[in-house]
């Protein structure tokens, strides 16, 4: 109350943006995380996708889910670092997207790539690492999209971010995910790894505190 | 339910895709912003780097392709994949690792003048020059189908002369045991080659046949494809194709063909032995480690929806013509 008043002396256009700087924040995440996959697909559907489109969709998906895993990870550091507690209130959406990202990547590896063939399917999961560690970092990601309902996470108390806390083990099955998926060029997953690792390593402290 | 009733509408409209929208899908993803959620960011970026383009020179000159005079294969029973697509996705690392790099960058790729040197264990080694290419031998055409390693197929209508014709006129002695091929090394024409990191690869790319492989009648030299030479990121002036083999064995661009007495090394064993082996012969059987080689997408007219997944055969379909070449070895062993 106090601040919107002093903030309203200053200038309506600023105390406008300061209330409405989370809904705007939010709704260019909206944009930028809804338009790529909606044109994607159109892309895709009409066939503007080149010779293979199942190839092409398979990957903007999973790279598109980890650019916004790492995105999310990287708020809680900066909005502490600038203190811009606001920002906070973006990473369970930016978490939504990621997590939306990475079943359409499912969703192609089925419907596109083993075209339905259930037995392939679970074979490839089970017979393939990088596909299991793929597939459990999607548990994860389900996991935690599930409890990100306000009512669930009253309700579990403690027990919220002990299991939030499974993005860290998520974001580096992802990054091995990624490194083992590529024939031969090892340089843009090498450059992922780096970044998860270095979202991890502002976070040294709350890991350290787990091993003690 | 949607997707079924959109699926008929799709294959109607597939056939007439334009050939500029294939070549211009680097430009259209460029747009969609590769990085996801950077997207808007891209879009904006790439709108003024159109509105720059007319100062800079991007009308490049598509790499020229002359017809050619061979006699044509008979009535495919398969389908065969779209020139389009034949052109637009291509595994040559030497002109980028992702699948449109080629297209977009070897079209500035200068053929001619060529050299092809057919060298080592033979009485009478002997060069040819571009226009050597074409004329030294009779043309035909052959529809073979290629198996990608990557599980993917196509059905390529190439035009050239078998590898056999060319090697026996070089007259090979008694110590020619292998076939060694050799790509052309050109970092100023070929980028990649010139990256300290070159996908990984290691320059200029070799591959290998045994000679009884390299002497089968089905193992062909291209020069062309649908009737024309071929596009630069297929390999052009000329390149190897082994039908009975995944994609990697069928090298392009080549410089140096040589008869050995040792198995000559190949660039992707090198870069992996577990996954490529020297004899790569296409095998439901084995996998490769890191995914199933049971089966295969085969890319033809269909797009997204296209249901395209088919079994793939032992040697893809060939075993008939060369699974004699293998009757006493362990292709388990001997991937």
């Amino acid at each position: 109350m106090q601040t919107s008043a002093t903030s309203l002396s200053k200038g309506s256009f600023k105390a406008l943006f300061l209330r409405y700087r989370v809904m705007l924040l939010k709704i260019t995440i909206h944009l930028l995380a809804f338009l790529p996959l909606f044109t994607l697909y159109f892309l895709a559907f009409t066939e503007q996708l080149g010779a293979d489109p199942v190839e092409e969709v398979i990957h903007f998906t999973g790279i598109g889910a980890f650019n916004l895993l790492l995105i999310s990870l990287l708020i809680t550091p900066v909005a502490k670092k600038y203190r811009q507690g606001y920002l906070v209130q973006t990473r369970r959406l930016l978490g939504l997207y990621s997590f939306t990202y990475a079943v359409f990547h499912l969703l192609n590896f089925l419907a596109f790539e083993v075209q339905f063939d259930l037995n392939l399917f679970f074979d490839e999961i089970i017979d393939r690492p990088y596909i299991t560690v793929g597939m459990v970092a999607l548990i994860i990601l389900f996991s935690l999209a599930l409890t990100s309902i306000t009512a669930l996470r009253r309700k579990m108390g403690k027990n919220w971010q002990k299991l939030h806390n499974g993005v860290y083990l998520a974001v580096l099955l992802i990054a091995l995910h990624f490194f083992w998926s590529v024939k031969s060029d090892i340089v843009e997953p090498m450059i992922y790894f780096t970044m998860a690792i270095f979202l991890l390593i502002l976070r040294k402290d709350k890991i350290k505190r787990w091993f003690k | 339910m949607l997707i079924n009733t959109k699926k008929n509408h799709q294959l109607s409209e597939q056939q007439v895709t334009d050939e500029s929208v294939y070549y211009g899908r680097r430009e259209l993803l460029k747009k969609l912003g590769y990085l996801g959620a950077g997207s808007l960011l891209a879009q904006s970026a790439s709108t003024n780097a159109g509105a720059l383009d007319f100062f800079s020179s991007k009308e490049e000159v598509l790499f020229q392709r002359q017809a050619l005079k061979f006699t044509p294969a008979g009535e495919s029973s398969q389908i065969l994949t779209p020139e389009a697509k034949i052109s637009s996705h291509n595994n040559f690392y030497e002109f980028g690792t992702g699948k449109s790099d080629p297209v977009e960058n070897a079209q500035g790729f200068k053929v001619n003048p060529w050299q092809l040197s057919i060298s080592g264990a033979v009485d009478k080694p002997y060069t040819l020059g571009y226009d050597d290419l074409f004329k030294r031998f009779p043309l035909e055409e052959r529809i073979y189908r290629l198996r990608c390693v990557e599980a993917w197929s196509m059905v390529i209508p190439w035009v050239g002369f078998g590898l056999a014709a060319l090697i026996k006129k070089a007259a090979p002695n008694s110590r020619a045991k292998y076939v060694a091929f050799e790509t052309l090394y050109d970092p100023e024409q070929m980028p990649e080659q010139n990256s300290r990191l070159g996908g990984g690869v290691e320059y200029p790319y070799v591959e290998g046949l045994r000679i009884d492989e390299a002497m089968n009648p089905l193992t062909f030299m291209s020069v062309g494809l649908y009737g024309k030479t071929l596009p630069a990121q297929n390999g052009a002036p000329i390149r190897l194709v082994v039908p009975w083999k995944y994609g990697f064995k069928s090298i392009k661009s080549i410089v140096g063909i040589k008869l050995v007495e040792d198995k000559p090394p190949t660039t992707w064993n090198r870069l992996a032995d577990s996954e490529y082996g020297f004899y790569a012969n296409v095998n439901p059987a084995v996998d490769h480690p890191r995914w199933s080689q049971a089966s295969e997408r085969r890319i033809t007219t269909g797009g997204l929806f296209a249901r395209n997944r088919i079994a793939t055969l032992p040697f893809n379909g060939y075993g008939e013509e060369v699974a004699h070449l293998y009757k006493n070895m362990d292709l388990r062993k001997n991937y």
